[in-house]
């Protein structure tokens, strides 16, 4: 394993944030800047924003973001074994249907529950 | 023209020039790879100029209008007026911001975008750096993208922006995971993750993967469209009942930055659509780096071209899609490739 390749890696990312800070910076110099209450308040199409937003939303999103973490993770668990699969044989395809079956059983499970409907 | 020989004579000139002010030889190769970093962000810069411009000729003459007219021929020069006018607007920082992460989230989100591009093979032997876990790479610096969303919609204490970062951030992680599975089958035909192997593994049109992997083609272009938050799937930014979504209170630079961000992955997600299933830089008679730039463009082309043949989908519709047709299918594309590729 050649760490070496990762370097530019470093770079990209580097000269990325650096990019978006001297732009900010440069564009800070010759921007207006005239502060008023009106222009500094909440944008709610014009109206005055009532309260903050930092409230309680909808749990929907909590549940499949738990979804996520749970497939995501499995698919991870796939690309070792696609990668090696031609060198496996017919005992890798066996297992990744075994692997497969489960993951589609927790979808099945999942659906039947309705935590897919978005309600 | 191919550019390996210009690179190769950078590289001698780079070498020469550090032996000559004695400095190791492996400030060369850095100074060799910052070179490259600024290429490509140029590169990148010259992208977006052109796919803004390109988007809004194609949704004016979709719409049988004429788009931009005015400024420079066709109105190329459009995007240039927008960039510099958004350059001397007035940053406005709401007060009950959280100023801090309401600051980073533009800089993460253009960060992330543009560190994916380390690893994008534009032509033979044009690529930054050929990591050996290429694409896996991509897909994780990407994800990146959903927290400086998640960021923006939270610190700006805006209704609407908290919905629409929330409504991103559920729409992207739920077609992460169709997309991913539709690249593993590419993979298990490659034996590889790097994006180079990938594409010297589709030699002749006939090897494309797209002929190999139709329906994992198809299922990667529905969530590459839908991770780029783009039309049909734009909910996050339906402007009828979020305005603009999660920079809503961003103003001048700082949306600029999202904005050239959100081209970035439209480039980037039809590169990795090239590279996968169209043979990537491979293609007769032109140079390589051409054929890339044509056939991403191309991809390009195509979605823009849903964004004006498909109505927005409700926020359940999407959801449901994702997770109940094409979760299963990109199943039933790995199980058909199980059993197609054996090895």
């Amino acid at each position: 394993m050649n760490l070496d390749s990762f370097a530019p890696v470093g770079i990209f990312l580097t000269l990325g944030i650096v990019f978006v800070l001297v732009t900010l910076a440069i564009a800070k110099l010759i921007r207006p800047h005239r502060p008023s209450d009106a222009k500094l308040a909440s944008y709610e199409c014009g109206e005055q924003p009532i309260g903050t937003a930092w409230i309680q939303y909808n749990p929907r999103f909590y549940i499949f973001a738990l979804l996520f973490v749970i497939f995501d993770v499995e698919v991870i668990f796939l690309f070792p074994w696609a990668v090696a699969y031609q060198s496996l044989g017919f005992f890798a395809l066996i297992e990744m249907l075994i692997f497969i079956g489960i993951l589609v059983i927790g979808l099945a499970w999942a659906w039947k529950k309705g935590v897919l409907k978005w309600a | 023209m191919e550019l390996t020989p210009l690179f190769q004579w950078i590289d001698t000139q780079l070498i020469s020039l550090v032996e000559w002010l004695g400095l190791p030889i492996w400030f060369a190769e850095l100074l060799e790879m910052v070179l490259a970093a600024v290429a490509v962000l140029l590169m990148a810069f010259l992208i977006v100029l052109f796919l803004v411009w390109w988007e809004r000729k194609l949704s004016g003459h979709f719409q049988q209008r004429l788009g931009p007219m005015r400024t420079g021929w066709h109105g190329w020069l459009q995007t240039i007026a927008d960039g510099l006018k958004l350059f001397q607007k007035e940053d406005i920082i709401p007060t009950n911001v959280d100023r801090k992460v309401f600051f980073w989230a533009p800089v993460v989100c253009f960060a992330s975008s543009y560190a994916a591009f380390a690893v994008i093979p534009w032509g033979e032997g044009v690529i930054p750096t050929d990591l050996n876990i290429g694409i896996l790479y991509i897909l994780s610096i990407t994800t990146f993208v959903v927290i400086s969303l998640l960021m923006a919609g939270w610190s700006s204490n805006n209704k609407y922006a908290l919905l629409g970062g929330m409504r991103s951030a559920a729409q992207i992680v739920s077609y992460e995971v169709p997309l991913t599975l539709s690249v593993l089958g590419v993979i298990m035909m490659t034996q590889s993750l790097s994006m180079v192997a990938i594409v010297e593994a589709q030699e002749s049109v006939f090897s494309w993967f797209i002929w190999r992997q139709p329906l994992g083609f198809a299922i990667y272009l529905v969530a590459a469209v839908a991770e780029t938050n783009r039309a049909p799937f734009d909910i996050p930014e339906a402007e009828q009942e979020l305005v603009a979504g999660f920079n809503i209170e961003y103003s001048g630079m700082k949306f600029a930055m999202f904005f050239l961000a959100e081209f970035l992955n439209l480039f980037l997600v039809s590169a990795i659509a090239t590279t996968l299933f169209l043979g990537g830089w491979q293609g007769p008679f032109l140079p390589s780096w051409l054929w890339f730039i044509l056939k991403t463009t191309f991809v390009i082309f195509v979605i823009i071209w849903f964004k004006w043949t498909y109505p927005r989908l409700r926020v359940d519709q999407l959801m449901e899609f994702c997770w109940k047709v094409l979760l299963p299918l990109a199943f039933l594309n790995l199980i058909i490739s199980g059993f197609l590729f054996r090895g």
